[in-house]
């Protein structure tokens, strides 16, 4: 059952990952990477990270994907033709370069799997300290993962410090991405953007 | 069939490779971006995976940070992909190769 379920999102969830690739109409390729994001919060789910399932759909969902169709409302991409197409200033890559893009990230993809794969023999350290923390008071559901309550034990004792730092870092963010954005006020009504 | 981490392994990869592809093979900035969040997601699948089968809820505690890390940079790369369109008129990587015109 468990496999079953995990079968069918790890699908739809690599069909929708490919769907963001191929797709011509940028807002296509914003609801394909949607449907990506929600199928992993499932996977999520059934691999027992509940909190991360929900922290991944308020983030992706919510605000991830209204910046990227904000953007994309903003930027007029029919002037120039979609991608792949006209307005182009260098040669446009051939067929046979284009082949050998793809065929390079597929390489890719194998040699990182292969590596996953062959660290499954080392032995893993965390594996001691996780049996133990399972006996202990938040094992109350059986599983003792997943839970709210382990997270944020975690994130506020062991990891309190770098919790903090990427407060730190979503702040610079938000005052980067407003600077980056900003138009300068003195060209601003001679701007060419409200053209 | 039970479920193993052999599985999440290779939809992790599975999506690393799509996201790799699109990386490379499109020049819409926009697009671009999306690609890294699914190589982002890839690697949350995995540490989530190795999380539920060791298992270590610390993996879990990794993968709020590189959400927040993949929030963040989503953040200012569309930011700059806006200041680009605003000065160059374009969002294709290839038009805009020159870090000065």
């Amino acid at each position: 059952m468990e496999f079953v379920v995990f079968a069918i999102f790890a699908a739809l969830a690599v069909l929708a990952a490919a769907g963001v690739v191929v797709a011509r109409n940028p807002v296509y390729c914003a609801v394909a990477l949607l449907v990506s994001l929600l199928s992993v919060a499932a996977l999520f789910l059934v691999l027992w990270a509940e909190f991360i399932a929900v922290v991944q759909i308020m983030v992706y969902a919510g605000g991830v994907m209204v910046l990227f169709l904000f953007v994309i409302m903003l930027v007029d991409l029919e002037q120039r033709g979609f991608d792949l197409g006209a307005g182009r200033i260098g040669p446009r890559p051939s067929a046979f370069e284009r082949g050998l893009w793809a065929v390079a990230a597929l390489a890719f993809g194998a040699l990182v799997l292969s590596l996953m794969v062959r660290s499954l023999d080392l032995p893993l350290p965390g594996a001691d300290r996780a049996a133990t923390m399972l006996q202990g008071p938040y094992a109350a559901d059986g599983r003792g993962l997943g839970n709210t309550e382990w997270i944020g034990m975690l994130l506020y004792t062991d990891w309190l410090v770098p919790f903090e730092l990427a407060s730190v870092l979503l702040l610079v963010a938000i005052i980067g991405a407003v600077v980056l954005a900003r138009r300068d006020q003195a060209d601003a009504p001679a701007g060419k953007g409200a053209a | 069939m039970t479920l193993a981490i052999e599985h999440v392994l290779v939809t992790s990869a599975a999506m690393l490779t799509v996201g790799m592809i699109g990386l490379l093979v499109r020049r819409n900035a926009i697009i671009m971006f999306m690609a890294v969040e699914l190589v982002l997601n890839a690697a949350n699948l995995n540490l989530i995976g190795f999380s539920r089968f060791l298992p270590d809820p610390i993996g879990q505690v990794f993968v709020v940070f590189v959400i927040v890390i993949a929030a963040a940079e989503v953040a200012v790369g569309l930011a700059i992909v806006l200041a680009l369109y605003r000065n160059r008129d374009t969002v294709m990587v290839d038009e805009a190769s020159t870090m000065k015109w």
